[in-house]
């Protein structure tokens, strides 16, 4: 006997199936599948008015608009910057964080719930929180100037200063958001590790560091390379978390990033322009897409190497 | 009532476009008699959980016609046509309790047959009691062991008062103490209920120790049917007889010349009346008959006592399976070399089988 | 006999090297929960702290001299946070319970129902998974704005009341019911949505639970769509009405009565977590082991 279902052959099965689909099927076709195929339309659109739904013609000018508009290239660059600061950093300290864990017995569970706790807040609330932290206003010089002052440096506005210290407090965020996730996932994968190897390993004599780059890490190395592409696309989504720390206008903070962009193009101050913002996100996706890629290569090229 | 099958045939499409049907069930005849325990018998993937699936209405027959009595259910929906069913792993509903778990069948039903809540009940409790399980009324599946789940499982099978109740393979998931105080159950419950009951296995001792009559089949297709001593003394032909029988029977290459069986070149019977030429002759390990002087030679590489009986392990050049096994009553143990054995044979737990079509050959 | 001392000096030695190594792990595990707790102490402090004593607080204290509530009495009366809080409960309940409606039958559909076009089907909606919200949310922003469904919660919630992820992740549980427990239900006579409703929703509810946690999580801290589609702030959800008291909330600068409205948004979904937190991280700990 095969797996199979009571069979239900001929029209009446087909029917209950698709009725039983049919309010997700509506509502995909309707909010995914159409949107999907028309931000592609939209980007071809030149001109675009959204107010009366017409265009002058069809060529790629929002793209070059888009690419040549210095809002643009600034969320650019920002957008790398925190996704090359942001993904290695957080993934190296979840990594010592989820081995540290794993090497303690009492207290762990309360340390594992406390460590998720950015998992569940609200990134808008708590990002006000860092910047009360983090800022210096003409009152006070805030809570982390005091203790930068406490070594003997000066103070610095993170808030509405110099860029590296903005670009610093944003990064420094998100991290704090993004570590819960990558350390659940790396100590259920540690903790997934047959101990049966470390058993093996130390009758060996194998030292803790070459048991750690010997055993531990390769067979952890999957779920480390999740955790890297999908850290780069979540960094590379960022926006939710400048806004938190730096207000709405972020072109006028010189934080935007290149999600930002594509939402302020739509809508708010500097927006109606679908067209320009369908072309900012597919530029987007294209290099999200692109760098997947190269890391889905890397990783397998890796895997087969161990 | 009676379960009748008329040219029942079961083809499934090939799972990926290039493979080739499956025909699980192939043109199947016969009549079940009205409240007999019938065992289905076959080894695993023969299509016997499909013909049960088909019987109850689970799987819709490619073609055919099942008829229950008079009536022919071939199209009526599995719920109209009053079968109970017992799966394997019982399929108890974990979330509910046994008492649920019994009154579920109850609750579906419509119109006149509608049931009050007492009435519910009340029917479970005398399911329940029929397979004395009527004190976990209040349990649920997870804490209770295989045995009571199985009951719950007829239980909740005869509660509609079926008109035939149909078990899948009911005993396998059990341990070999509660299998046979299970079977034994079984027997009770359908003796005192009198349901025309078909239960699948491939366990032939399971299906011989309790069933009225047992169905052989293989590859789908019918091999056989009657009362399991008649089938075990007289089966129809090779696969059959291989199937039945613990330990199994002994098979060789034998040739018959001048009605003369021979088995190497050892004349092991006479007055063979069949024509000359080789032939498949299966012997039952208790067809055998320790004489210094037999007929049949054959090496000797082990003897195990196992109480009453005593197992003689030999080897024969023409045997086809690992070794030759006979079982001798312990008292005439008495052997005389320790490398060697002969035997006398006995007619009656001969059989013979063409060559070919690896039918039966009757030779008297 | 000296030999032996070595030995025991050695064993010696592994033993405190250990001990060293245990607190050394716990200093370190012990600062990365400062780090995560302090913005959360942080706020619940300032929050009690009046804006007279937070304001003359130049070097900010730890602890709060004279602790009011008066913040908290102010982030519900002077900007319309009982409002968002209202909105954001709605659009929540609302969201999450068509959402189930909708991904249940689907996942029901998909695990348990045989049809035509099933397995091609099902291709599309994982690989439906992998668009990326931004890429669709710019045509969904022009349909709800042509549709007049602006400020409105139809136009709020319309488009997430399906996630591809949680029909994939229910039908993954819905598969693991035994089959024996359908075909035992048929035989009764109970129809697929009885099945449905009385055998596999209660069978699998542990993940229905979670998927509804989840939910609610995702729901309550929504901020892009909703900034999107609301400009009025009769229809802001507590994001963006943090957003909104951020900008022009309590006249200037008053940070305790914006930790105070920061507290109260955050703690309903703390409260969630502990209570549902073995649930809600493995839950999360699923989304990572799809990938």
């Amino acid at each position: 006997m095969t797996k199979s279902g009571v069979r239900k052959e001929g029209i009446k099965g087909t029917l209950t199936g698709w009725l039983y689909l049919a309010p997700a099927l509506a509502f995909l076709i309707f909010f995914m599948v159409y949107p999907l195929i028309d931000v592609f339309i939209y980007s071809f659109e030149e001109g675009y008015n959204s107010a009366s739904q017409t265009y002058f013609g069809i060529g790629g000018y929002n793209y070059s608009y888009v690419l040549r508009d210095p809002y643009f290239l600034q969320a650019v660059k920002n957008t790398f910057i925190l996704v090359i600061f942001t993904v290695p950093i957080s993934t190296i300290l979840a990594l010592l964080i989820s081995l540290a864990l794993n090497s303690i017995d009492k207290l762990k569970k309360l340390f594992q719930t406390i460590y998720f706790l950015p998992y569940v807040t609200n990134t808008l609330a708590v990002g006000l929180v860092f910047m009360i932290l983090f800022r210096k206003t003409p009152y006070t010089d805030g809570l982390i100037n005091l203790l930068i002052k406490a070594f003997g440096m000066s103070a610095v506005d993170f808030i509405e200063g110099p860029y590296w210290a903005k670009m610093l407090v944003l990064c420094i965020y998100v991290i704090w958001i993004v570590m819960p996730f990558k350390i659940l996932i790396l100590t259920s994968a540690l903790a997934s590790v047959n101990p049966v190897y470390y058993k093996a390993a130390r009758i060996d004599g194998a030292s803790k560091t070459r048991i750690f780059f010997k055993i531990t890490l390769p067979m952890i190395s999957p779920m480390i390379f999740y955790l890297v592409i999908t850290g780069f696309i979540g960094a590379f989504k960022a926006y939710s978390d400048a806004v938190a720390i730096f207000g709405v206008d972020l072109n006028a903070a010189g934080m935007n990033t290149m999600v930002g962009y594509v939402y302020d193009m739509l809508y708010g101050d500097g927006g109606g322009y679908p067209s320009y913002a369908s072309a900012a996100a597919i530029i987007l996706f294209a290099i999200v897409l692109t760098i997947t890629v190269i890391n889905l290569i890397v990783s397998k090229k890796t895997s087969q190497k161990g | 009532m009676d379960v009748r099958l008329e040219h029942l045939t079961k083809v499934f499409p090939s799972r990926d476009k290039k493979g080739s049907e499956v025909v699980a069930v192939n043109d199947f005849n016969f009549t079940i008699p009205e409240g007999k325990l019938i065992g289905l018998l076959g080894p695993s993937g023969c299509g016997k959980s499909t013909m049960l699936y088909m019987i109850c209405g689970l799987e819709n027959p490619t073609s055919g016609k099942i008829y229950f009595g008079d009536e022919d259910v071939t199209d009526i929906p599995s719920e109209k046509r009053g079968v109970g069913l017992v799966f394997q792993n019982y399929a108890l509903y974990p979330h509910l309790t046994v008492r649920q778990n019994i009154t579920f069948p109850l609750e579906n039903l419509k119109g006149e047959e509608k049931l009050t809540k007492e009435q519910r009940n009340q029917k479970a409790l005398e399911a329940a009691k029929l397979v004395q399980i009527d004190g976990l009324m209040d349990r649920k599946p997870g804490e209770m062991s295989g045995g009571q789940q199985q009951r719950v499982a007829i239980a909740r099978a005869l509660v509609k008062m079926p008109k035939v109740l149909l078990m899948d393979e009911p005993l396998s998931n059990l341990d070999a103490r509660l299998r046979l105080q299970t079977r034994e159950e079984i027997r009770r419950i359908q003796k005192a209920t009198g349901i025309t009951t078909i239960f699948v296995t491939h366990d032939q001792e399971e299906a011989m120790s309790i069933s009225d009559m047992i169905v052989v089949m293989k590859d789908g297709i019918f091999q056989q049917m009657d009362q399991p001593q008649k089938v075990y003394d007289d089966p129809v032909n090779l696969f059959v007889a291989k199937f039945l029988g613990t330990p199994a029977i002994n098979v060789f290459e034998a040739d018959v010349k001048d009605k003369k069986l021979y088995i190497g070149e050892d004349m092991v019977m006479d007055k063979v009346n069949v024509k000359d030429g080789p032939v498949w002759c299966g012997i039952r390990p208790e067809g055998f008959i320790l004489d210094g002087n037999g007929a049949l030679k054959c090496s000797l590489t082990g003897v195990d006592v196992m109480g009453r009986d005593t197992s003689i392990v030999s080897t024969n050049p023409k045997m086809t399976g690992l070794s030759v096994r006979s079982i001798i009553s312990a008292e005439d143990l008495k052997l005389t070399s320790k490398d060697s054995v002969r035997f006398n044979i006995k007619r009656s737990k001969t059989l013979l089988f063409d060559k070919e079509s690896e039918g039966r050959i009757y030779y008297d | 006999m000296a030999k032996s001392q070595d030995i025991l000096k050695l064993e010696r030695n592994a033993k405190t090297k250990n001990a060293v190594f245990k607190i050394v792990m716990y200093i370190f595990l012990a600062f990365w929960g400062l780090v995560v707790l302090f913005p959360f102490y942080w706020m619940l402090l300032s929050s009690i702290k009046s804006y007279a004593s937070y304001m003359s607080e130049r070097l900010p204290k730890f602890y709060a001299s004279e602790p009011t509530f008066e913040n908290y009495v102010n982030a519900f009366t002077q900007v319309p946070l009982a409002k968002y809080f209202l909105n954001t409960i709605i659009y929540t309940v609302i969201t999450t319970a068509l959402m189930m409606i909708v991904i249940v039958f689907s996942a029901y559909a998909f695990a348990r129902l045989d049809f035509k076009g099933k397995s091609l089907l099902f291709v599309g909606f994982l690989a439906l998974m992998m668009i990326p919200n931004e890429l669709v949310i710019i045509t969904n922003f022009v349909t709800i704005t042509n549709m007049n469904l602006r400020n409105t919660f139809l136009g709020l919630i319309l488009p997430s009341v399906t996630s591809v992820f949680y029909i994939y992740l229910l039908k993954e549980n819905f598969e693991q019911v035994p089959d024996e427990l359908y075909y035992a239900a048929k035989v009764d006579g109970t129809s697929d949505l009885k099945y449905l409703f009385k055998v596999m929703i209660p069978v699998c509810r542990p993940t229905i639970i979670t998927v509804i946690i989840l939910k609610v999580i995702e729901c309550w801290n929504s901020y892009v769509w909703p900034r999107l589609i609301t400009d009025d702030s009769n229809y802001f959800l507590v994001s963006n009405g943090i957003q909104e008291i951020r900008e022009n909330g309590f006249g200037r600068d008053n940070i305790p009565a914006m930790m105070a409205a920061v507290v109260a948004v955050s703690l309903p979904l703390i409260i969630l977590f502990l209570v549902f937190r073995n649930k809600i991280m493995e839950g999360v700990s699923r989304e990572g082991i799809k990938g």
